[in-house]
């Protein structure tokens, strides 16, 4: 008998092209990368230089501050670029595979008998630590720290997300080892599984607490199931990891192979085929799914890697992002719109709108839209009240958070309650603001500003 | 539309930095950015973005003014013709003789309003904010009929440099800034904002001999004024216009033919608004529903203490006077001046409603309470945000002192 939850605030954007619910395997990619700014809190140190060769679980680099997490190459091949950018910082470590694969040698003894302390070493010596993120700060974890508890979201509710059943075919006993190794590794709060209402992945696992939560995006969000079911406290860190990430850590404990495996959700407006696709985390777009050169309104087509909501934008020649498990096309939107036909006083039957000013909420639910990347007006100060507040299911009031970090008041901050978010969770507020504020870049910017004043 | 677009692109370059006529840049921005939405694309977080923009917010105010504009400019008429005993007037003259009022009173708000805002935008180096479309709307439905052309214009000179500009502009300021006007004419000008001007050319009517015998002119609250601090007994005759087929009776104030500020009177043509600015999500129902709530609550205890005549009127014959319904949906509810968060929205709009109502009765000197009262309360609204969220931070507190 799991617990249940109901999240009320918030919607579902069902956006074209939904990805269907069959995986097929992605061909190897020429090239793989490791890109140190998707860590956050990460200052990489290099261990290999370009033209080395690696195995597939070799360090590539590891965390100056924390110099125990090392970050590791996906496949076997040579360093075949290692991209900086201004300030000499490093973009991205590309690796091309070569030949047969071949993996890294790690000794995993039985988890019935593991302690703690060679069970973190391992996982921190093949590369793995890093996929655990921590509240508060959304940054990646600290070995160091003793996590209350460990938190996993056994779902994405954001648009185009996949689908948990699909990912996790065939994985589950992976997964069941990950949970066991969790387990071990968590504090007194044990390890958390949230997953979506009606979903049966997760009826045999054992060994943690599964919550069902009910109710639309941001509910996939684990930021929003640690709120529900125990919230983070001042002075508390707990542990989030994905639930794919689970089972990779599981397989790998029972192999010892280090195969970081993605099943990819390929979707919207401008991709011909959305699927699920499994590949390794890294992997060039290119080969995950087909980019058409221009997109159906006549403008460019752009690369997401991650959710359309918090995801990155990346080049043609980019890569799949450390934590992403979807990809996204969308039509760009440079066209200027005139005001009567689609600009702001037109009727706006193909915007969706979390808004009542348009239509969007007297049409049916199941509608697809087709949005492209237009900002739909210009950039103001925070006028309208009351909005951010009917998609953001905290107890927080947002709008005085984001006002407490651009004046940076730290000790506001900390009283409203920015130990508990991530910009993700302020994904669709951002979406739907009147005045277009940048809220994630702002949360982003005060959990950093945070973190520098209380380190 | 690409034809449009392409003329405007043509002659934008004008208007940049270096071009001969950049100091307009401001104006040409603006009107760029009205006719066409721009095509920025989304460079971080969400990569979609809502179509709503405070262009389209501030619109569909206006269009939930129209009602109360049309209805007001024809009441202008109707009252005039009635003043001077003409009966057989029609629609078309009423029309006409409230248009050739409120045509210049808007055109002369928007000029000196929007004037000042494109030199501090120019100032500033930023576009034109939407908020005063709204604002040089409301001000001129809020003014009586007879107000000096001239007052209007130093009275939006003032509130929108006062009132706004010094803060920061839109979304900025402190006090709601079509009051901030209405309070300066008041307070500026007490002499001239009092007695006959409610009613078109109301003066001349009068010394010219053509005013229907009896006719005052006066306001509802007017009327109720002139009975505090009398016997209830020898209020009668005031208090009958109250009642049944008296001038101001339920009925009258209701559809608005009664004498009062150019779009205060109709509380049926308001309620259509309201019921756009709620359906549309653009006013807070919450603001309107306590307002009210606060302001039949007043009433009430008034009817409980019936000290005077005034405070035996009806608690729904209180809010459907003066510019209770007006301020209840078009003032009160401005987003920027009004509380933020949910629950201090309850608290706010219901002080607001039970001080109208309070301040009118108490003070006949101020006889329109609720510009006093939303005043008021947008100053007090920063601090029961404050204990709003003062609420939520110590709910935080104890779940740490719990564990």
């Amino acid at each position: 008998m799991s617990l249940k939850k109901t999240i009320r605030k918030g919607v579902n954007i069902r956006l074209a092209g939904i990805p269907a619910e069959t995986v097929t395997d992605a061909p190897k990619a020429s090239c793989y990368s490791v890109q140190p700014p998707d860590f956050n809190g990460l200052t990489p140190k290099m261990i290999v230089r370009e033209g080395d060769s690696v195995e597939a679980g070799s360090s590539l680099f590891y965390d100056k501050n924390q110099p125990t997490v090392h970050y590791s190459s996906p496949i076997s091949g040579t360093v075949s670029a290692i991209v900086r950018g201004a300030k000499r910082r490093i973009l991205s470590v590309e690796i091309t595979p070569t030949g047969t694969e071949s993996y890294k040698d790690f000794s995993v003894s039985d988890l019935k008998t593991i302690e703690k302390e060679t069970l973190l070493a391992t996982i921190l010596e093949v590369g793995l630590f890093p996929l655990f993120r921590q509240r508060p700060y959304d940054v990646v974890a600290n070995p160091s720290d003793s996590p209350r508890s460990i938190h996993i979201s056994g779902f994405d509710s954001s648009p185009l997300a996949a689908t948990t059943s699909v990912a996790l075919e065939g994985r589950m006993k992976d997964f069941q080892n990950g949970i066991d190794a969790l387990s071990i590794l968590s504090g007194s709060g044990g390890v958390h599984v949230g997953t979506e209402s009606g979903d049966v992945t997760f009826a045999d696992v054992k060994g943690c607490t599964i919550t069902e939560f009910k109710g639309p995006h941001p509910a996939g969000n684990v930021g929003v199931q640690i709120h529900h079911t125990e919230p983070v406290n001042k002075g508390e860190v707990v542990w989030t990891i994905g639930y794919q990430d689970v089972a990779n850590l599981g397989a790998f404990l029972s192999t010892g192979k280090y195969i970081p495996t993605r099943v990819v959700a390929c979707g919207g407006s401008e991709c011909a085929q959305p699927a699920h696709v499994r590949t390794l985390a890294g992997a060039s777009i290119k080969s995950i799914v087909n980019v058409p050169s221009t997109a159906s309104n006549g403008d460019s087509v752009r690369i997401i890697s991650g959710s359309v909501l918090t995801g990155d934008r990346v080049a043609d020649n980019g890569f799949l992002g450390a934590y992403h498990t979807a990809v996204a096309l969308l039509a760009e939107g440079t066209d200027p719109k005139f005001l009567l036909t689609s600009g702001w006083l037109g009727l706006g039957l193909s915007r969706f709108s979390l808004s009542k000013a348009f239509p969007t909420w007297l049409m049916p639910k199941s509608k697809t839209w087709d949005l492209d990347t237009n900002m739909g007006g210009e950039e103001r100060a925070f006028v309208v009240s009351g909005e951010y507040e009917k998609v953001f299911p905290f107890d927080i009031y947002p709008v005085h958070l984001l006002k407490a970090i651009l004046v940076n008041d730290i000790d506001s901050m900390e009283k409203l309650g920015i130990y508990e978010v991530a910009p993700e969770d302020f994904a669709l507020c951002e979406y739907g603001c009147t005045s277009k504020i940048e809220a994630q870049k702002i949360i982003r910017e005060g959990l950093d500003s945070l973190r520098v004043e209380l380190s | 539309m690409k034809f449009l677009h392409k003329i405007i692109s043509s002659v934008k370059p004008h208007f940049e930095k270096e071009g001969k006529l950049s100091r307009f840049w401001v104006v040409f921005d603006s009107l760029e950015t009205f006719t066409f939405t721009p095509g920025h694309v989304t460079k971080q977080g969400s990569h979609i973005r809502d179509g709503i923009d405070l262009k389209r917010t501030m619109f569909l105010v206006i269009m939930a003014l129209v009602p109360a504009l049309l209805f007001g400019t024809w009441n202008i008429g109707d009252q005039y013709f009635a003043s001077i005993g003409t009966t057989d007037a029609d629609m078309l003259a009423k029309l006409t003789v409230g248009a050739v009022r409120v045509i210049p009173l808007i055109l002369v708000t928007y000029g000196v309003g929007l004037g000042i805002e494109f030199v501090f935008a120019g100032l500033r180096g930023h576009g034109i904010n939407e908020g005063f479309l709204v604002s040089g709307m409301l001000i001129p439905l809020i003014m009586p009929v007879d107000v000096p052309l001239w007052m209007v214009a130093a009275a939006v000179a003032f509130a929108v440099i006062i009132g706004k500009e010094v803060f920061g502009g839109t979304g900025m300021n402190i006090v709601n800034v079509a009051l901030t006007a209405r309070a300066f004419l008041f307070f500026a000008y007490p002499k001239q904002m009092s007695g006959e001007i409610w009613i078109q050319d109301i003066a001349s009517s009068k010394a010219g001999g053509l005013l229907v015998d009896g006719h005052t002119g006066a306001t509802a609250l007017g009327h109720l004024a002139s009975t505090v601090g009398e016997k209830i007994v020898d209020m009668k005759p005031v208090m009958a216009l109250f009642e049944g087929d008296g001038m101001f009776s339920l009925h009258n104030c209701i559809i608005g033919t009664i004498p009062g500020s150019i779009g205060e009177t109709s509380v049926l043509a308001i309620a259509l608004g309201a019921v756009l600015l709620i359906a549309t999500g653009i006013g807070s129902w919450r603001i309107m529903a306590s307002f009210l709530a606060g302001g039949l609550f007043m009433g009430l205890l008034f009817n409980l203490m019936g000290m005077n005549a005034y405070m035996t009127l009806d608690p729904v014959h209180q809010v459907v006077i003066g510019g209770f319904m007006f301020g209840m949906v078009f003032m009160a509810t401005d987003p920027v001046t009004a509380t933020s968060t949910n629950t201090g929205k309850y608290i706010y709009g219901f002080l607001g409603g039970f001080l109208s109502i309070m301040i009118r009765v108490f003070n006949p000197a101020y006889p329109e309470g609720v510009m006093m009262a939303i005043l008021f309360m947008n100053v007090m609204a920063p601090l029961i945000d404050h204990y709003v969220l003062q609420a939520n931070i110590n709910r935080r507190q104890k779940r740490l002192q719990n564990i």
